[in-house]
């Protein structure tokens, strides 16, 4: 292995013993990655942890008091994204090819085995951390306004201060394993977050669920690890994937379990077939939860790990055709289940899902940059409208609660119903119009209609997904998109247009007493989101489309992170052709996609408006196919009884039949043999240890006579 | 005053102390009991901590050594000392004693002098066995361990008390025996080869065995070792053990009493019988069984509907995990094997804390009789949210950095089985969610739970340093790791030269059985 070759290592070395690392200890160095050097690096991690420690102090010391924690709760998160921004515009000044590596102290070490807590800073995970700490500031003040009834506040914060702090260490760890710590640390947020409501059981039961499920993908994570520890000699990322091309034959039988195993913890985290019934559970947490962890941040870590590693995915084309495959199979399942669907938090999450598979089509086929791509514009659109279906829902519950009551969604309520349920909503334009033109404009954007992110960014990997030669994925992803428009309209039309339901059919009179926008604390975060989903598409303008000067911006960013992957790509014949598997350029197929997009919507709109909603309380089970969707193809199902209810039987068999029945059958009848013996020669003893000891000399007499 | 602090005579006092505390607390009137077997414990983790610093790193040897003979014609002498593999165990004790000690304040309520004598003369047990150095010592020590044990659940224990402490004996008497046998037969042959009697450590280490010999010398120790790991299919003592017993008692088995069982495959079993050690089918025997106790026992676990017997059918996997490291014969698995015997001290201790802090407000170990604790005991809910995660082996916590270790290390030399071991951690999730959920979460339905008071200030010490060890050993496990090295290295090394250079044939003098 030459690590000479590579920058960080250098910087390892350097950085060792620098705590804390700020400006210190890595000045000086030679070599690549000049002119780059992180600003207090550690700031970035111990701003949300700190916040999340105040934060979890409170929830035992003032809880009724909301002013702590309404202040360092967002404080903490735009303190760390202060920082990060610094970071970002230093590296955007600098020329770094390589990575930077901070050491914060050493972790574990035992033999050959060295893992330090050392931070990287690249192009990819600055872009990263300015997602996370950027989207999730917003949401860090959202949930001011959508929590401030709730009496776990505090505890609310703790628990999101504590995600991002993880999901930061997942981002920036430079290696395997301190990736994993951040990689379960959001999994035990995510956990703690959906549970916030833990004394519904259904909503504990989602937030195990999701728990379990992560978990094993998280056992192939932990393997996939072993293999490279055995393959390469150390777990960080900078010596592995600059020896991968040496030490790693391609399309090999160890490079490609190596990568499936990675995918196994990808389609967990990421909640990709067959890994993906958790997500939509998990929406039983408060909405800016479902918005911040389960859409714009922790669920595309998957992508994340595969873009992290994309030599060792580029150097086995099974792990990528199956990673792509996968991608565009839950794509596509995943949106035909959202058609169905009246909770319109199982919409999102199932767009979610879908929009992931996406993104795993892109890193599947090799279009690494455009996968990140769509993760960004994704975490802008589908916070938004994450953020906007919470206050919706926020909106509905306080017009049933009479303004005057706790938190919101999902509680349900005996007089009225579901909150979340899109049947007893429609109409609400009238009364949330803000919200309304930031859904619509977000919808738009995830529907792709040009020139909004979505478009720039979805536009891409169907693109890349015919170009890079994988025909029938691209029909997929074509197919995708379509419904896409869809089920997004649809949610639209039932939410906002139409007549209102809330109070019933024709009770729009007590509707406008009741139902009114949310404070400007909740909608302004969706203002800023909705400018970023308009913009946020133009980081990566394509070459056929030169509108704007940002042409290929992002991809020239992340070029340096991406460059070995395509470059082994390319030199096993993995190059892209510009054209699509049935004729015609990048910029018709553009042309094309839109077209579908906004004609999809707009058919869409025209089709259901007209049509009379029943309310929840009117709601006819589906029929035929439909119901199918609806039921959601039966997935929960089928684990229950092929996978739960056989190994609970299993485990209830080892517990009364071999543990109580045949082992312990044994060591009593031994006992019982035993306690004859003792009898014998207790005779003249009292007491029951004196007993037992001389059956324990009577028994050892006669091993030792056994035996001599 | 580090001239003071003369390792020579610690060792010594760390063994007497406890029995002197013992003798105390059988005289004092019974309401001081408590108090005077605090004070002895809280010294005696005092007096053990700068083992901690003074502990030389480099030194794969035994340190403070020292070597008294006691029974000159047989060989035997007093001889104690500690190195890598013994110096965590030894504080793991001290630090463990103190709060078990706490840990039944409320719990025990009648004959507290008996009670509090038990829990100081098993300590004079527990610590003899770590440090002896000549095998007849430890094998006093050994017996010695087990009859406070006996009496501890046998008077202050549960319904069943006297059902899991025969079986408790039995068990261990059974496996005793035999190594007893073995031990004696060792000083024989020394004494064939040399013409002395001998019982020392370094005399009976250093003796070139036959393969054959090595075999059935290591069956004599290793049943004694597996009934105590335990290890599967030996495991069934455990669950009604740890039901049965009163808090401190469940806290020192799993805390301390469990780790001599690997403890003696480390001490004994690898270093004295190499080539029987590393014999591929003892190796994967062990390994599988090991495995088995991983899948296993977290499978009864998930189903188990009392709180305590879940959490003692948690130890057999955790400590199946530990095997593996051993038996993997890695420095990543043995120093993850090591060191996960304290996290699983540390959390296992801290679970049965928990489950009996439960149990003295509600009388019930039965989760079902639980359910949204939360609500009434925050500080308390924190405390086992913490705990379980730490024992599921989350990063961040001491679980983890052991279970990584140990499967890491025990990867480069049986892949398969790291491999399915490490489905472990799902499982680990299976039976701890389901039990903290309806603990603690769900709704608090039952009107009897409503009026449950939260930990007291007696309880939150009692737990503090607990959860400070698991997040420390967590995020900082260096200066842990590293005190093991040396000793384990050289261990591993010691275990490959030898094997290797064990004689091929049969020497005529050495009967494979034992004595004649």
């Amino acid at each position: 292995m030459s690590l000479g070759a590579v920058s960080g290592a250098g910087a390892l070395s350097a950085g060792v013993g620098a705590w804390p690392a700020g400006a210190a200890a890595l000045a000086g160095q030679e070599g690549a990655g000049a002119g780059f050097h992180p600003v207090f690096p550690w700031l970035i991690l111990a701003l949300p942890l700190l916040g999340a420690a105040v934060n979890g102090l409170g929830a035992f010391l003032w809880r009724d008091d909301k002013r702590i924690p309404s202040i360092v709760g967002p404080a903490a998160l735009l303190g760390s994204f202060a920082v990060v921004l610094v970071n970002f515009i230093g590296m955007s000044g600098a020329e770094l090819h390589g990575a930077e590596v901070v050491r914060l102290w050493s972790w574990i070490v035992s033999g050959d085995l060295s893992i330090g807590v050392d931070l990287q800073f690249d192009q990819l995970s600055m872009l990263m951390c300015m997602i996370v700490t950027g989207v999730g500031s917003l949401i860090h003040i959202y949930s001011v306004g959508y929590m401030r009834d709730d009496p776990g506040y505090s505890r609310y914060f703790s628990y999101l201060n504590l995600f991002v702090f993880f999901m930061l260490v997942l981002v920036l760890g430079a290696s395997f394993p301190l990736m994993f710590v951040g990689w379960e640390g959001v999994g035990l947020c995510s956990y703690l977050l959906i549970g916030f409501w833990y004394e519904n059981r259904e909503y504990a039961n989602a937030g195990k669920k999701a728990f379990i499920m992560n978990r094993i993908g998280d056992a192939g994570f932990l393997v996939a690890m072993f293999l490279v520890f055995v393959a390469f000699g150390t777990l960080d990322f900078v010596p592995v994937l600059a020896a991968a091309e040496g030490t790693l034959p391609y399309g090999g039988a160890l490079v490609t379990g190596i990568t499936l195993l990675l995918f196994l913890g990808c389609t967990g985290k990421s909640a990709q077939i067959p890994l993906h019934t958790w997500l939509p559970d998990a929406m039983a947490g408060p909405t800016p939860v479902s918005a911040l962890i389960h859409a714009a941040t922790m669920v595309t870590a998957g992508v994340y790990l595969i873009a992290r590693t994309s030599v060792l995915f580029a150097l086995s084309p099974v792990s990528q055709g199956v990673v792509a495959a996968v991608g565009a199979g839950t794509a596509l399942f995943a949106a035909s289940i959202a058609i169905r669907q009246y909770d319109i938090k199982k919409v999102l999450a199932y767009s979610t899902i879908s929009q992931l598979g996406y993104m795993f089509l892109a890193v599947g086929v090799g279009a690494f940059t455009a996968g990140v791509f769509h993760l960004m514009t994704h975490a802008f659109f589908k916070a938004l409208l994450f953020l906007g279906a919470g206050a919706v829902i926020h909106a509905v519950h306080h017009a049933w609660a009479h303004g005057d009551d706790g938190h919101g969604d999902g509680h349900g309520d005996a007089h009225h119903g579901d909150p979340n349920d899109m049947r007893n909503h429609g109409g609400l334009r009238k009364f949330m119009p803000r919200t309304f033109v930031f859904m619509w404009v977000a919808t738009l954007a995830i529907a792709g209609v040009p020139p909004l992110a979505g478009f720039f960014s979805k536009d891409e990997i169907i693109w890349y997904s015919g170009a890079y030669g994988y025909p029938i994925l691209w029909g997929v992803a074509l197919a995708t998109a379509l419904l896409t428009a869809v089920y997004m309209a649809r949610l639209m039309v039932l939410t906002f247009h139409g007549g209102n339901r809330t109070f019933g059919h024709g009770g729009d009179a007590e509707a406008g007493r009741r139902l009114h926008e949310v404070p400007a604390v909740m909608w302004a975060p969706l203002a800023v989101l909705a400018v970023l989903s308009v913009v946020g598409g133009w980081a990566n303008i394509p070459e056929a489309l030169p509108l704007l000067p940002t042409v290929e911006w992002l991809h020239h960013w992340l070029e340096p992170v991406f460059a070995p992957a395509i470059a082994v790509k390319e030199a096993h014949g993995f190059a892209p052709e510009y054209r699509s598997p049935v004729g015609g350029g990048e910029a018709f197929w553009a042309g094309i996609s839109a077209g579908i997009a906004i004609a999809a919507v707009i058919w869409t709109v025209r089709a259901l408006s007209p049509k009379p909603v029943p309310t929840e309380a009117e709601a006819v089970a589906p029929t035929g196919f439909a119901r199918v969707l609806h039921d959601k193809w039966y997935v929960d199902e089928l684990y229950d009884r092929a996978i739960v209810r056989p190994s609970l039987a299993l485990w209830r068999a080892c517990w009364r039949i071999v543990d109580a029945g045949i082992i312990d059958g044994a060591v009593n009848g031994a006992g019982r043999a035993a306690r004859l013996l003792g009898w014998a020669g207790g005779q003249l003893q009292t007491g029951r240890v004196t007993t037992y000891l001389v059956a324990f000399m009577l028994g050892a007499l006669l091993v030792l006579g056994v035996l001599s | 005053m580090m001239a003071l602090y003369d390792g020579h005579w610690i060792l010594t006092a760390l063994v007497l102390l406890p029995l002197v505390g013992g003798a105390a607390c059988l005289v004092v009137p019974e309401a001081r009991a408590k108090t005077v077997a605090l004070a002895t414990t809280l010294v005696l983790f005092a007096l053990s901590l700068p083992l901690f610093w003074t502990f030389d790193t480099a030194e794969p040897g035994f340190q403070n050594l020292v070597s008294i003979p006691w029974i000159e014609a047989w060989g035997i002498s007093y001889a104690v000392g500690l190195d890598g593999i013994s110096i965590l165990m030894i504080l793991l004790t001290t630090f463990t004693m103190p709060l078990a000690v706490a840990g039944s304040f409320s719990y025990i309520r009648r004959r507290e002098r008996a009670f509090y004598a038990m829990l100081l003369f098993l300590t004079t047990g527990m610590i003899g066995v770590f440090v002896a150095l000549d095998l007849f010592l430890f094998y006093v020590f050994w017996e010695i361990m087990l009859i406070p044990m006996y009496f501890l659940i046998g008077v202050w224990g549960g319904e069943r008390r006297i059902y899991s402490a025969v079986k408790f004996f039995l068990y261990t008497a059974v496996g005793s025996l035999l190594m007893l046998v073995a031990i004696v037969t060792l000083a024989w042959i020394f004494q064939d080869g040399s013409g002395a009697w001998s019982f020392a450590y370094e005399d009976l280490v250093s003796l070139e065995l036959a393969r054959r010999a090595q075999l059935w010398l290591f069956a004599g120790f290793a049943l004694a070792f597996a009934i105590k790991v335990p290890l599967f299919p030996f495991h069934t003592w455990l669950p009604d053990a740890h039901v049965e017993a009163p808090t401190a008692g469940s806290v020192i088995l799993a805390g301390v009493l469990l780790k001599m069982g690997v403890y003696g495959f480390l001490r004994f079993g690898l270093p004295f019988f190499p080539a029987a050690a590393t014999d591929p089918v003892v190796v994967n025997a062990m390994l599988v069984l090991g495995l088995i106790g991983i899948l296993y026992a977290a499978w009864v676990a998930a189903v188990q509907p009392d709180a305590k017997k879940l959490i003692a059918y948690t130890s057999v996997a955790h400590l199946g995990f530990v095997v593996l490291g051993v038996f993997g014969l890695t420095t990543q698995g043995i120093e993850g094997g090591i060191l996960q015997m304290v996290n699983h001290g540390i959390s296992t201790g801290a679970l049965f804390l928990l489950i009996g802090m439960l149990y003295e407000r509600r009388h019930s170990r039965e989760i079902a009789d639980f359910g949204g604790i939360a609500k009434v005991m925050p500080v308390f809910a924190f405390a086992l949210v913490v705990v379980a995660l730490s024992s599921v082996g989350l990063p961040g916590t001491n679980g983890f950095v052991g279970e990584f270790l140990i499967l890491v290390g025990t990867f480069r030399t049986h892949p398969w089985i790291a491999a399915i071991a490490t489905t472990g951690v799902i499982f680990a999730a299976c039976y701890m969610l389901p039990m903290v959920q309806r603990v603690l979460f769900n709704r608090l339905d039952r009107e009897e739970n409503r009026t449950l008071t939260d930990v007291n200030r007696r309880e939150r010490l009692i737990l503090a340093p607990l959860l400070a060890l698991i997040l420390l050993i967590g995020v900082w496990p260096g200066p842990f790791l590293n005190r093991t090295r040396a000793s384990v290295e050289a261990l591993i090394e010691h275990v490959e030269a030898r094997s290797a250079s064990v004689p091929a044939a049969e020497p005529p003098s050495v009967d494979a059985g034992g004595g004649e």
